[in-house]
């Protein structure tokens, strides 16, 4: 249909919309217009994506000089990849309407799912591919090549690099297997093609991690426009993507290897020094060389920056003590001793980086100037050095960026060292962390350059956290609410057992067998009474893990399984992932299943159980992170001297962020309909319901407030029922789901009051 | 009367029925009662008449055994020897023979006779071409049953679904402990076929140990004390008889873990794009757990599942898969196909990603035109023999291309709605000649010249008595049938296929002249104008005449 939003056509490429995507479109032009940031709640399942692209996409269409670049980023590849399939169907109702859009829009993704190559596609591990294709397109490779046939080189790069580049600009959609599969037909690298593309695309979805890891960012994302919209999609972990992002740990194993690294380094500049010095001597020359065009880049304000190569760097001449290889080699051996030094402690140490720079100027004589160079040093040395398996060197790699960010960062950033992990408290494993405490630091660059960043997702209640501690002021900020022609999701609060036992997964509580007995009796009920697909989420992995004990001793799971077959998420990715296929299975087939999973775990990040799938959906306890951790402990600090957040304020904004994405799972649409369990008691206070996302708080009276395991099995019941009855569009139309006519109606409407 | 052929398996004296004392001979396919001093039988009952046998209790006085038949009548013998336990050793022995003959004839009898006689009432159709095939001896009955009639009745011959296993098989086997320390398990058939089902290793371990290794209880004994039945038990040291299933198990979880592949949409090991890199970011790798018992407990209860999940697709699959093509097990189906494919060309793969997403995006409520868009999409019946058999006998091509099948449909179906759109126009705008109208009349219309290759069905059709009428579309659907299997029989590549396809056309043979010869000769005899209403037939019986000839010269250079 065609839409008027705000005096902007938009093609929707359906016949019907739901209220809420038109006043979603409405908000976020207020934001493209006033060319600012937006914070934006959509309930999941009503359609998000597409309502953005298509709006978006018109915006382009109309002002192609103002914005000029959508780039869309979302967390998981499954999610990537439904998004331009998104993108592909909108594109075709474009065409069947007439407008034959010459836009390019493509996805980004890493090696290990792009690459063609014969040997190199079949590794799995991200980072062997990476490794692999290193070592085959390497510069000095090449030159070699040329030299001597017998190195091998990969041809689909080769011809990448001779005529990749001269390509005739291409229009339309391509998703990864479009991409391999052009990359096939000519013989073409689809990595390297790709990443070269976005420059010119008008629509590039890629994961986060290319826009807000400095690592990756300032090799793939540095070039793009200005002008371009970014979105986050799925945007509620975002603090926890840069906080990760800009973090480094060190254990005993990566300083143990950085040593082997030195040592090899050395050893190659020895040789090449003997055969080729003025190589050596040219090394420098570059790197300063280098230095200058990205200063020169980024005061003329053509590239993202890099928040790991620090504004000084830039400006500052290179100190005396590292400008030779060989200087620049023996102060890393000193840092890395340091370092090794520094883990062989007791008891735990926390310290600012100041604090840190100074132990290190006493001890072992390094400066802080030096260090903030590392980084930068030491790409060029391994550049300089033709090192083809460049992978191997990442354990140095990981020690020259704390040193340059523990140098550069003195404010938001902490360095513990634990001696022990919390856990196994006998076994001596000591890391230092170097824990960004600050999420704003990495995706400053992000607000900064770019005209529009929308932030969004299904919850990001409550959604003023966000301004606060990404430290940025969007324009738009709302969170909108599912309008719904039947009640298609019951939220309960069960607090109490039949043996009105309270139900909570508090620290002192949780061990008590009466509750786990309880949660499993709450469980038994409502699989009674549920069809097809339960999944239940647990606060932690070795919650999960004691209470499925229990629930063996205690027969609750022979009880359970004479409804349905149980699967349960475990720590190997794999082995969930061949646990989740069979479960799916059993939902399909008509047997029912009950998937046991945890809050914050992989899959409650990254499956949809839509429909059959997940007819309800049980929250065990609040998923509060681990709070004893030092790390988090550290961060709260720092948001309360920071940003005025409570530590127990934001404690439950991240606890309620993840039961309701736990929760949000369970919903795809208007036709769907899902049972949302919150087990906990402690759910019902005020102060934790009002920080679910609004269009689950709708739904969830006072009534289903404080519910014993009976009454909430009750009224699940009788509430199936209800959904069991015939529904169709008819009954939508009008109230959650609008024709054109009855949009431009109500539109009139709102005009008038 | 008094002879009989059977053979006597069991005779027993001193028997009272109905007052009268006599012998009781249990034989072959009947059992009979002759009267004391008597040469008559007095009494015989054919076992298939038998319903049950029942036996009066221990503690009565009287020995009895009674015979319960299907009408409801009942015919009790009564052991009368003195001594109360040799009477009770009689009947016992009598019981028992009678207890290994009447299943047999009950299944026999019951199950085929009923079931065929069932088939044919509710098939009128199928009732016809038994009358005309076999009544009149064109194929013999077996033939007719083994070949004919499953198809009409598929549902009610593949009926032999076998019960799927609960997932909490183990559980209904819970030791009961009694006073003394023994712990008694109640472990039926049922069951064990659960385990075996679910278990294929153990059922190896069966063949394997029992009974040349073990005894039967000996072995399950070991079985309750194996990791299978505890899950919470560490499946420790190499002499447990089941550690080697437990390695089988293992391995088939690895397999399975390759079939994994990168493409699916939740494998979560290659759900991030990105790794971030070790040394990188602030989570703890996911340290392994201190508690073995736990993680063995978690991965014996998916396994469990996944195997339990496992026995009943097998099933589906094999039974079920060309009927229903509601695809549950399709993801297993594509992983195997994967595994064929050696690498590379996985186009099906990558369809089946792309409908599972395009699925995912699709809000079915915002856009009607989806629904319609599925309906089209699963109508896709195999209809391949049906049409051969429909457009041409004698031209046996042999399509693959349905997808190509298909665009040409659709083009087709645009085709017409053009040219009816098109048409509808002009016919507004200038309304037919009459005289023309006339004349495509009169071609329209029996006789005329569009009308010319149905000219002798429409003709006939129209003037049609009624008792013809029927008569004739009885040999249309008994000759259609044996033509069926006639044509199906080409190419005949195996001996069985060269077989039937001469037992057919001997059939076809047979039909002619039993059936087709003689209603020529009545419509001749009777409605002389409609001498040409068997033409068809016989052109359809001259066509497989002359495949079957040309076959068979072939045929003849080389005898096998």
């Amino acid at each position: 249909m065609k839409l008027d939003v705000d005096g902007l056509t938009v093609l929707f490429p359906y016949e019907y919309i739901y209220p809420e995507q038109y006043s979603y479109m409405i908000e976020l032009k207020k934001a493209l217009d006033a060319k600012g940031h937006g914070l934006l709640e959509m309930p999941s399942g009503t359609g998000k994506t597409v309502t953005l692209l298509s709006l978006i996409v018109a915006y382009m269409v109309e002002n192609e000089f103002s914005v000029n670049k959508l780039l869309y980023c979302s967390r998981t590849v499954p999610e990537i990849e439904k998004a331009i399939e998104e993108l592909r169907v909108l594109f075709e109702y474009y065409k069947k309407n007439g407008r034959d859009l010459n836009f390019l829009g493509l996805v980004l993704s890493s090696r290990k799912n792009l690459c063609i190559h014969p040997e190199v596609s079949k590794e799995k591990d991200g980072k062997i591919v990476d490794g692999r294709c290193h070592s085959l397109t390497a510069p000095h490779v090449r030159d070699k090549h040329s030299i001597d046939n017998e190195v091998p080189i990969c041809s689909y790069y080769e011809k990448f690099d001779s005529i990749g580049k001269e390509l005739p600009r291409f229009s339309g959609v391509y998703n990864i297997d479009d991409l391999k599969e052009f990359g096939r037909d000519m013989n073409i690298c689809p990595y390297f093609l790709a990443r070269y593309s976005i420059l010119r695309a008008n629509i590039v979805i890629y994961s986060y991690h290319y826009l807000l890891d400095p690592k990756i960012a300032s090799v793939v994302s540095k070039e793009l426009s200005k002008s371009s919209v970014v979105v986050f999609d799925e945007a509620h972990n975002i603090d926890n993507v840069c906080i990760d992002s800009m973090s480094v740990k060190i254990n005993k194993r990566i300083i143990e290897k950085a040593i082997t690294n030195v040592n090899s380094l050395e050893k190659t500049i020895m040789n090449i020094k003997e055969r080729d010095a003025k190589k050596l001597k040219e090394e420098y020359q570059k790197l300063v060389e280098g230095l200058r065009d990205a200063n020169i880049a980024r005061e003329t304000d053509t590239i993202l920056v890099n928040p790991v190569l620090p504004d000084q760097v830039l400006q500052e001449a290179i100190p005396g003590n590292i400008r030779t290889g060989e200087h620049f080699v023996s102060f890393l051996k000193r840092f890395i001793e340091y370092l090794k030094v520094r883990l062989r402690v007791q008891h735990v140490q926390q310290e600012s980086p100041a604090g840190f720079l100074k132990d290190c100027f006493q001890k072992v004589c390094i400066e802080r100037k030096p260090l903030r160079f590392c980084a930068e040093r030491l790409s060029s040395l391994l550049r300089t050095l033709e090192i083809s398996e460049v992978s191997d060197y990442s354990p140095l790699v990981v020690v020259s960026h704390l040193a340059t960010l523990v140098s550069t960062y003195t404010k938001g950033f902490v360095v513990i060292i634990e001696p022990f992990s919390d856990k196994v408290p006998t076994v001596s494993n000591p890391i230092l962390y170097f824990c960004c405490l600050d999420a704003s630091i990495a995706i400053k660059p992000v607000f900064e350059r770019f005209q529009s960043v929308i932030i969004t997702s299904g919850t990001l209640s409550p959604i003023d956290m966000y301004p606060k501690v990404l430290d940025f002021h969007p324009v738009v900020m709302t969170s909108l609410t599912m309008t719904l022609a039947r009640p298609c999701l019951l939220p309960m609060i069960v607090s109490k057992g039949n043996d009105q036992v309270t139900m909570t997964s508090k620290w002192e509580a949780r061990e008590d067998i009466a509750v786990i007995r309880n949660y499993g009796q709450l469980l038994l009920e409502i699989a009674n009474v549920v069809p097809d697909g339960i999944v239940c989420f647990f606060t932690s992995y070795l919650y999960l893990e004691s209470v499925v004990a229990s629930w063996y001793e205690q027969g609750i799971i022979d009880n359970l399984q004479k409804k349905k077959l149980l699967f349960i998420e475990t720590q190997d990715a794999a082995e969930t992932s061949i646990a989740l296929i069979n479960y799916i299975q059993a939902c399909e087939c008509g047997r029912g299943a009950v998937l046991l999973s945890v809050a914050r775990g992989k899959v409650s990040e990254g499956v949809d159980f839509d429909h059959h799938l997940g007819r309800a959906v049980l929250m065990f306890g609040i998923p509060y992170v681990y709070t004893k951790s030092r790390i988090l402990k550290a961060r709260l600090d720092y948001l309360r001297d920071q940003f005025q957040i409570r530590e127990d304020d934001f404690l439950t904004f991240d606890a309620l962020r993840h039961a309701a994405q736990c929760v949000g799972r369970a919903i795809r649409g208007k036709m769907d309909y899902g049972i949302m369990i919150f087990a906990d008691k402690r759910f019902s206070r005020i102060d934790k319901r009002s920080k679910l996302p609004k269009w689950i708080q709708e739904y969830l009276t006072d009534s289903m407030c404080n519910l014993s395991t009976e009454e909430a099995a009750q009224i699940a019941k009788k509430w199936l029922k209800l959904m069991a009855q015939p529904f169709s569009r008819e009954d939508q139309l009008g109230h959650s789901l609008l024709t054109h006519d009855q949009l431009v109606n109500k539109k009139y409407e709102q005009g008038i009051c | 009367m008094t002879t009989f052929s059977e053979d006597v398996l069991l005779q027993v004296g001193n028997v009272k029925h109905k007052k009268g004392e006599g012998t009781l001979y249990v034989m072959n396919e009947r059992i009979a009662f002759i009267l004391q001093g008597s040469e008559t039988v007095s009494v015989s009952h054919l076992y298939t008449d038998i319903k049950m046998q029942k036996i009066s209790s221990e503690f009565k006085t009287k020995v009895q055994l009674q015979l319960v038949f299907h009408n409801g009548e009942t015919s009790t013998f009564h052991f009368i020897k003195p001594d109360r336990s040799e009477a009770m050793r009689d009947r016992d022995k009598v019981k028992d023979v009678l207890f290994k003959l009447l299943p047999k004839f009950q299944k026999k009898v019951n199950k085929e006779l009923e079931e065929k006689n069932r088939i044919l009432s509710e098939n009128p159709s199928l009732l016809q071409l038994y009358r005309d095939l076999v009544i009149t001896q064109v194929i013999t009955a077996e033939e007719f049953w083994s070949q004919h009639a499953p198809k009409y009745v598929p549902r009610n011959v593949n009926n032999n679904q076998s019960t799927g296993v609960p997932a909490n098989f183990l559980v209904n086997i819970k030791p009961q402990i009694d006073g003394c320390n023994s712990v008694k398990y109640n472990l039926n058939y049922e069951t064990i076929n659960c385990i075996f089902k679910t278990y294929p290793a153990v059922r190896k371990k069966h063949l394997e140990y029992v009974p040349s290794k073990m005894t039967e209880s000996e072995f399950w004994k070991k079985f309750f004390e194996s990791h299978y039945f505890h899950k919470d038990r560490i499946n420790l040291g190499a002499n447990d008889l089941f550690s080697e299933c437990a390695k089988y198990d293992e391995q088939e979880l690895k397999k399975e873990l390759r079939t994994l592949d990168n493409n699916s949409l939740v494998n979560l090991s290659s759900i991030d794009d990105v790794d971030i890199g070790e040394g990188y970011g602030l989570f703890e790798d996911s340290s392994k757990t201190t508690n073995l018992i736990h993680e063995s407990i978690i991965k014996r209860f998916n396994q469990h599942s996944i195997s339990v999940l496992k026995t009943s697709k097998a099933h589906s699959s094999n039974s079920e898969m060309n009927i229903n093509k509601n695809i549950p097990n399709n993801i297993e189906k594509d992983t195997a196909r994967k595994h064929d494919l050696p690498n590379g060309n996985c186009d099906t793969i990558i369809n089946y990603k792309k409908s599972k997403i395009m699925d995912k995006i699709n809000y079915e409520d915002l856009n009607p035109s989806t629904i319609d868009n599925c309906e089209i999409e699963s109508s896709n019946l195999k209809l391949n023999k049906v049409e051969q058999f429909a457009n041409e006998l004698t031209k046996c091509t042999r399509s693959d291309n349905k997808s190509l099948k298909l665009k040409i449909a659709n083009s087709m179906k645009e085709q017409i709605s053009n040219e009816v759109l098109k048409w509808s126009k002009e016919h507004t705008t200038c309304p037919i000649n009459p005289s023309v109208a006339v004349q495509a009349l009169g071609e329209l219309t029996p006789g005329g010249k569009l009308m010319k290759g149905l000219l002798d069905d429409s003709q006939s059709g129209l003037l049609l008595p009624p008792e013809v009428s029927k008569e004739l579309q009885n040999l249309y659907m008994a000759l259609g049938e044996l033509l069926r299997h006639f044509w199906a029989c080409f190419p005949p590549t195996t001996p069985t296929l060269e077989d039937k396809l001469i037992r057919t056309h001997d059939a076809l043979r047979r039909f002619h002249s039993v059936k087709l010869k003689p209603f020529e000769d009545t419509v001749l005899r009777e409605h002389s104008h409609l001498n040409q209403i068997s033409s068809h037939l016989t052109l359809m019986l001259n066509s497989a005449y002359t495949k079957y000839s040309s076959w068979h010269c072939r045929r003849k250079p080389y005898p096998s």
